[in-house]
C-alpha cells in the first residue's frame, strides 16, 4: 500500500504540480459545476430555434397535466361545498287522502332541518309528466293516473351535508303515508362521477405526456452526445472522468426541463385565467360566489421541480446508454 | 517508466496483434517504435494509454501494474501521459488556446491559471500569437504542435506519440522531432511510433522494431550509408 503511494508520487513526480489540498479540490469541483451549468445554458442558445421548439413542446406537454390539476382542484372545492342532499323527494302512498297529506306537510314544516316543502299532487305530477314525455297521448288511454303524489323537501343548509341528510332521511322514512324516500343528489353525484372518470383519463394522458417529455429530452440529449462523439473521445484521452464529461449533458437536460416547466406555468396561467372569466359569468348567473384559485407558490415550485427532475432523469438515461460507452479509438 | 512482460494482444476475430512482447523504457529515456504498417505499433501505445487491455502479460507503468486497473482509475492515469496522434485529435469548434488548456480544464484549474499555462505551453512549441485561431486555419505542422502543447501542458512524465510526423514533410518532421528532443531533455520519457525509417536513422536513439506483433530488434538503428 505504502509502496503504491510511493509509486504514484513518482508517476506524478518530475517537473509537475504539487499536491492540491482538499479544500482546493472541493473548490475546483464547485467551480467546475458552476462553469458547466452556465456554459451548458449558453450552449442551448447556439441553436435557438431547435431549443425553443424543444422547450415549447415540453411546456405544452407539461401544461396539460398542470392546468388540469388546477381545474380539478377548483372542481373539488365546488363539490366539497355541496356534498350532501340538495333535495329529498317523498313519494306518497297512492291511497293517502288530501287532508292527511296536509297534516303531513304541516308536520314536516315543523322539522328544524327542513327548509321548505313543496307539494306536487297526483294530478300535477301527471300534467308535468305529460309535458315532459312523448307518452302524453298514450297516457290518455290509461283509466287511472299511475303517478303518486310527491313532496319535495329542501333541507336547511346545515342539514345538507351527508351526515345531516342521512339523519333526516332516516326520520322521514319513519313517517306514515310515505312510500319511498329518494335523496336527490343527482347533479353533485353526476359531477363527481364525471370528475372521477376525468381524473382517470387525465392521469392516463398525463402519464403519457410525462413519458413523452422523457423521450423528447433523452432523444435530444442522445443526438447531442452522438454528434459530439469526437469531442467526448478527446476529453477521455486527455483524462476526463465520465462524471466530468456527462455533467454538461445532465445540466442541459435539467435546463430543458426547467425551461419547459416555466412555459407550462405560463400556459397554465393563461388557460386558467381565460377559463376564469367564463366561470365567473356562469356563477354570476346563479348568484354564487366562487373564485377560481390559481397555482399556489408550492404548486409552481413542484411543477418546476418535477419538470427539472424529468429533464435530468431523461438525460441521465441517455448519458448512461450512450456517453459512458464511447471509448477513444 | 514502462515495463512490458510477455504482453500479448489478440483482437476479437483476429490473429495476435502483439506476441509476447518484452521491453523496458527507463525514466527520462527517449525511444522510437518502428515496424511496417500493421506490425502492432499503435496497439502497443494503446496498451500503455489503456485504450486497449492486454490479452495476457503484465504492463507496469512507473511501478504500478496497470494490466488490471479499474475503469474508474483510467482517467487519472491518463493525466500522467501526454498523447500525440497523427491526426492531432484537436477540437475544431474550439480555439487553439482552449484545445491546449483542456487537460487543465478537466482538473478544475481556474480560468486564469489555464490561460497562463496554455500560453506558456504554446510558447514552448513556437506558436505564440496563434492562441485565438481556430485549429482549422493552421497548417498541418502547426496543428501537430498544438497537439504537442496540449500533451505537455500538464508536464506529464511520459509522452507517447503515434506517427506524429505522418502527415508532415521531412523538414517539418525534423522540427517536430527536435521538439521531442528538447522535451526529453527536460526529463520527460518519450516513446515515438513511426514507420518513417529515414527519420529514425537521422537521429541516434534506441529503436524498438516490431514485425507482425513480435519485437524483433531493440537497439540503435544504423544509418544505411554509414
Ligand atoms: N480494433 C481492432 N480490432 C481488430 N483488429 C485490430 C484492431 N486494431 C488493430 N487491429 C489489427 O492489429 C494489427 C496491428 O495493428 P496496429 O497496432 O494498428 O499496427 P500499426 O500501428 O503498426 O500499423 C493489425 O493487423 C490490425 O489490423
Ligand atoms: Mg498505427
Amino acid at each position: 500500500m505504502a509502496n503504491q503511494m510511493e509509486d504514484k508520487k513518482v508517476l506524478s513526480g518530475s517537473p509537475r504540480i504539487t499536491k492540491v489540498s482538499f479544500l482546493g479540490r472541493v473548490s475546483a469541483v464547485i467551480r467546475q459545476h458552476f462553469q458547466q451549468a452556465f456554459s451548458s445554458f449558453s450552449e442551448l442558445w447556439k441553436t435557438p430555434f431547435a431549443t425553443l421548439m424543444t422547450i415549447f413542446v415540453l411546456g405544452l406537454a407539461l401544461s396539460l397535466p398542470s392546468a388540469f390539476h388546477v381545474l380539478y382542484k377548483n372542481a373539488e372545492r365546488v363539490t366539497g361545498q355541496w356534498d350532501g342532499a340538495s333535495e329529498i323527494s317523498l313519494f306518497l302512498k297512492k291511497d293517502i287522502s288530501e287532508p292527511r297529506v296536509q297534516v303531513l306537510i304541516n308536520k314536516l314544516a315543523l322539522y328544524n332541518d327542513i327548509d321548505s316543502v313543496t307539494y306536487i299532487s297526483r294530478h300535477q305530477a301527471l300534467e308535468e309528466f305529460k309535458e315532459m314525455s312523448s307518452f302524453s297521448k298514450a297516457l290518455n288511454y290509461l283509466d287511472e293516473n299511475p303517478l303518486p303524489a310527491v313532496l319535495v323537501v329542501v333541507p336547511t343548509k346545515e342539514a345538507m351535508n351527508s351526515a345531516g341528510s342521512k339523519l333526516l332521511v332516516a326520520k322521514l322514512e319513519r313517517e306514515q303515508g310515505i312510500d319511498l324516500v329518494r335523496v336527490d343528489v343527482d347533479w353533485i353525484e353526476k359531477l363527481q362521477a364525471i370528475l372521477s372518470l376525468l381524473v382517470d383519463i387525465v392521469i392516463a394522458i398525463a402519464v403519457l405526456l410525462l413519458i413523452s417529455v422523457l423521450l423528447i429530452v433523452s432523444n435530444t440529449i442522445r443526438l447531442n452526445i452522438l454528434s459530439q462523439r469526437d469531442e467526448i473521445e478527446v476529453l477521455k484521452l486527455v483524462g476526463a472522468t465520465n462524471s466530468f464529461i456527462q455533467r454538461p449533458y445532465l445540466y442541459v437536460g435539467a435546463w430543458y426541463g426547467l425551461l419547459g416547466g416555466v412555459i407550462a406555468w405560463l400556459l397554465t396561467f393563461a388557460m386558467v385565467t381565460w377559463l376564469q372569466s367564463g366561470v365567473m359569468s356562469l356563477m354570476g348567473l346563479y348568484q354564487l360566489q366562487f373564485e377560481i384559485s390559481l397555482m399556489s407558490f408550492n404548486e409552481v415550485m413542484t411543477l418546476f421541480g418535477v419538470a427539472t427532475g424529468l429533464g435530468f432523469v431523461a438525460s441521465y438515461v441517455s448519458v448512461k446508454q450512450y456517453l459512458v460507452k464511447i471509448e477513444p479509438k | 517508466m514502462i515495463l512490458f512482460e510477455e504482453v500479448s494482444k489478440i483482437y476479437a476475430g483476429n490473429h495476435g496483434a502483439l506476441k509476447q512482447v518484452d521491453f523496458h523504457l527507463k525514466q527520462g529515456e527517449m525511444a522510437f517504435l518502428t515496424g511496417h504498417s500493421g506490425s502492432g505499433k499503435s496497439t502497443l501505445l494503446k496498451l500503455i494509454s489503456l485504450m486497449e487491455r492486454p490479452t495476457t502479460g503484465r504492463i507496469v507503468l512507473n511501478g504500478n501494474d496497470i494490466s488490471n486497473i479499474k475503469g474508474n482509475d483510467i482517467p487519472y492515469l491518463r493525466r500522467h501521459i501526454g498523447m500525440i496522434f497523427q491526426d492531432h485529435r484537436l477540437l475544431m469548434n474550439r480555439s487553439v488556446l482552449e484545445n491546449v488548456g483542456l487537460p487543465l480544464l478537466i482538473e478544475g484549474y481556474s480560468r486564469y491559471e489555464i490561460k497562463r499555462r496554455s500560453l506558456a505551453a504554446l510558447e514552448k512549441v513556437g506558436l505564440m500569437g496563434k492562441e485565438d485561431c481556430a485549429p482549422i486555419h493552421l497548417s498541418g505542422g502547426e496543428q501537430q504542435r498544438v497537439g504537442i502543447a496540449r500533451a505537455i501542458i500538464n508536464q506529464p512524465p511520459l509522452l507517447l506519440a503515434d506517427e506524429p510526423t505522418g502527415n508532415l514533410d521531412p523538414k517539418l518532421s525534423l522540427e517536430i522531432l527536435s521538439l521531442f528532443e528538447s522535451l526529453n531533455e527536460f526529463g520527460m520519457s518519450v516513446l515515438i511510433a513511426t514507420h518513417d525509417l529515414g527519420l529514425i536513422a537521422k537521429m541516434r536513439y534506441r529503436t524498438l522494431t516490431l514485425k507482425d506483433g513480435e519485437m524483433i530488434n531493440d537497439g540503435l538503428m544504423r544509418e544505411r550509408n554509414g
